[in-house]
């Protein structure tokens, strides 16, 4: 844990960690017994489901698409081949209700044809058909051309959060995928403006894809979207806008990869390469199908946990941390963080002393001292209104700071949500 | 499920960067040590009293509080040793028993406890004891009387009541580097110029308390203080005389930078500081206290809100 140094006067620096010049080898985890895999859609165990296109005890293959019903549009791709043991809902972390899909692993491996077939017609509606919830997470809704108009696709070849590597290790390593991924999407998404952002060090390594290479600072929070649209791409977000209202659309390096090597060999990819924190922080890259549960990582890379150690999905500073072992890897897990429970902060409830360190370090100008008290007194309207609370960048900086240590990163996210959620509702009653 | 393991589920950011009240007030306490001391040596056995009694009481006051409304005991923070210590030093050595802990009841209490406790305070809580006692009780402030029974190899006399009461001639036998090393009376904590410089510079470096609030009260004092200066030089004092006397640099560094009753945006900043030096200037000068330092923070305590009001656009605010 980087500790406040001595010299309290000026700011702290959080710098990035950077894949360093030896290629660290991959791990890989071998296939799970049984994998978990979530459905974006909302799954209710009291209704007939009758009609639902999968149950318990179907047969899967790998990559195949699994959807519950016809209608919300909401796919997972298989990401082993078996039966189906359990299908159950589950609330992610910032309260998605998502449903949650097990499957029991078969010995024998059997590879869904549907992807290669289709993939040789042209047209964008395969590469939203299947790739939506590829390793990397790529964010393809937007390009689904009934949406918001994308000018430009950014491929981040960073990493968005202090300790993960994993994006530039597919800059470095995975170059002629991101390469392929690159031509795939400039064919069907038409979009002609592509650029690649990079740490410093990757530059050599981002200019053999072809396109533009823009360079990111080193020092959190240079790489969140929203910053690398201000300081590298040079246009402000509107507070409350997204970058894809700018017509920017971000992409992961590895997201980009993922396509590219979906349409180079016809096989969906299936498994996520994340950055696996040990408790001492040595690191490593580690490549496990997406569903495999974080317990079956660990047994695959010798490592123990014990009781009050925290596991992390993410990074550091905007990452959530996992209750059970169970837990599956994800198509966005960037990294999982291991703390030891020696090393982890004690929190106190105290109050906001005013001290104004949050206001110093916020990347967004943001009044954090005066949100804080009014987060705490659940006013989000007022807070929207007059301090400017959606212009965060979500960067937690201000927690990380704060004297008192309150939550405030997590009174922010709670109150976005909670705004979109009235906004919502709104929109609907009209 | 008993086979599983538990893990600890909280919010991100998963580091903190490990500061914490406590830190910060044990920190406090550390830079006042110099002055303390110094004052300590002057005064003997009736400073120590006084100071012992301010913390004590303070942290009494406090826990007190604490356990009568029912709330966690707060007292490990060290805020109110803090509140305590800062009383303590800006009292005469002689200050009576009971004036100590009527002080600290009414800083822990009144001052910030009623607000909402530690960061809810609107004015520095050891300000308003002082403001309160200095109107109730004035004779304990008078430091020439207070102080009658010491013998001291310098002169005698507050400073700014010689100067208020028979202008720059009153005050012609002070020397500037005496007044910076101490050799002038007034409260325990407050004489000893060099002692509180250094331990300002400690946690302006350590980045406990803000150079942006102390540099511009400096400035503001400075040039208020020249101005009038060159305007009858017989009656009003120069700069330094207004720095180094009093409860100036105490006010600099230790009393006008605390978190709670101060802004915490640049440009408001520099407005408080400079706000309280002028202030303090025009009070001494002008007014009828002898010292302005209490009444000018509490002002700029007063606007400090809105003074804050001005500051930077969020990225991304169009209007
Ligand atoms: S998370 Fe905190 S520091 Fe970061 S942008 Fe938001 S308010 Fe500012
Ligand atoms: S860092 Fe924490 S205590 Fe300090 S002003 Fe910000 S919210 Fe308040």
């Amino acid at each position: 844990m980087i500790k406040r140094s001595f010299i309290g006067l000026a700011k702290p620096r959080l710098e990035y960690e950077l894949l360093e010049d030896i290629q660290p080898e991959l791990v890989r985890v071998p296939t799970a017994k049984k994998v978990t895999l979530f459905l974006d859609s909302p799954f209710d165990p009291y209704i007939k489901r009758e009609n639902d296109l999968l149950k318990i005890g179907d047969k899967v293959k790998t990559g195949q698409k699994l959807q519950l019903t016809g209608d919300s549009g909401a796919y997972v791709i298989s990401t082993v081949t078996g039966t189906i043991s359990s299908i159950t809902s589950f609330i992610s972390d910032l309260g998605r209700k998502q449903t949650a899909i097990s499957i029991e692993a078969a010995t024998e491996e059997a590879i869904d044809e549907t992807f290669a077939n289709q993939s040789k017609q042209p047209g964008i509606k395969n590469l939203l058909a299947f790739l939506e919830g590829a390793p990397g997470n790529p964010n393809l809704k937007f390009f689904s051309g009934t949406e918001k108009t994308i000018g430009t696709i950014a491929i981040l070849g960073a990493d968005k959060d202090l300790l993960p590597v994993t994006n530039q290790y597919f800059v470095k390593s995975k170059t002629d995928a991101i390469k392929s991924g690159i031509r795939v999407l400039k064919e069907l998404t038409g979009v002609a403006n592509i650029v690649i952002v990079v740490p410093q060090s990757l530059m050599q390594a981002a200019g053999a894809t072809g396109v533009q290479v823009k360079v990111v600072d080193s020092q959190y929070p240079a790489a969140l979207p929203l910053m690398v649209m201000k300081d590298v791409l040079g246009q402000v977000v509107p507070a409350g806008k997204t970058c894809e209202d700018l017509g920017v659309c971000f992409l992961s390096a590895e997201a980009v990869a993922s396509i590219g090597s979906a349409y180079e060999s016809g096989q969906l990819p299936i498994s996520k390469t994340f950055t696996l924190i040990k408790k001492d922080g040595g690191k490593i890259l580690v490549s496990a199908r997406i569903g495999t549960s974080v317990k079956d990582v660990f047994d695959a890379c010798n490592i123990a946990v014990k009781d009050n150690d925290r596991i992390i999905f993410g990074g550091i500073m905007t990452g959530s941390s996992a209750y059970s072992e169970e837990l599956p890897v994800k198509s966005d897990t960037d990294a999982i963080i291991i703390q030891d429970s020696e090393e982890i902060p004690l929190t106190t409830d105290y109050p906001c002393i005013n001290c104004g360190d949050c206001i110093r370090i916020c990347p967004a100008n943001m009044p954090v001292n005066m949100l804080v008290r009014l987060l705490e007194a659940s006013q989000y309207e007022e807070a929207v209104d007059n301090y400017d609370l959606d212009s965060c960048v979500e960067c937690g900086l201000c927690s990380y700071v704060c004297v008192s240590r309150i939550p405030i990163f997590q009174y922010i996210r709670m109150a976005k949500k909670e705004l979109a959620r009235i906004k919502t509702a709104e929109a609907t009653n009209e | 499920m008993s086979n599983q393991k538990k893990f600890i589920v909280s919010h991100a950011p998963f580091w903190l960067d490990g500061s914490r009240i406590s830190i910060r007030s044990y920190n406090l306490m550390i830079a006042a040590l110099p002055a303390l001391l110094f004052g300590i040596a002057q005064y003997g056995m009736p400073a120590i009293g006084v100071i012992t009694l301010a913390i004590s009481s303070a942290i009494i006051w406090e826990y007190l509080w604490d356990v009568i409304t029912k709330q966690a005991v707060t007292i490990g923070d060290g805020n109110a040793a803090v509140i305590g210590l800062l009383f303590g030093m800006l009292l005469p050595a002689t200050a009576p028993w009971w004036f100590v802990i009527i002080g600290t009841f009414i800083a822990v209490i009144i001052g910030k406890q009623i607000y909402g406790g530690i960061g809810a305070n609107a004015f520095n809580p050891v300000l308003v004891a002082i403001a309160i006692l200095m109107l109730s009780w004035k004779y304990v402030f008078n430091f020439d009387g207070m102080l009658l029974n010491y013998d001291f190899n310098f002169l005698a006399v507050y400073p700014l009541a010689a100067l208020k009461h028979f202008g720059v001639s009153g005050i012609e036998s002070f020397n500037m580097g005496d007044l910076l090393m101490g050799q002038q009376i007034g409260g325990i904590g407050t004489g000893f110029g060099l002692g509180l410089i250094i331990g300002g510079a400690y946690l302006i470096i350590r980045g406990y308390i803000r150079w942006e609030i102390s540099a511009s009260f400096i400035v503001g004092m400075f040039i208020t203080a020249m101005l009038f200066n060159l305007s009858d030089s017989a009656r009003f004092a120069g700069p330094l005389v207004h720095l180094f006397t009093g409860y100036t640099l105490i006010g600099i560094f230790f009393l006008a930078t605390e978190d709670s009753s101060s802004p915490v945006n640049f440009i408001p900043m520099l407005i408080y500081g400079a706000g309280a030096g002028v202030l303090t200037v025009l009070i001494r000068n002008i007014g009828v206290y002898v010292d302005g330092v209490v009444f000018a923070i509490l002002a700029m305590n007063l606007v400090s809100p809105l003074l804050d009001m001005i500051r930077p656009k969020a990225i991304g605010k169009v209007v």
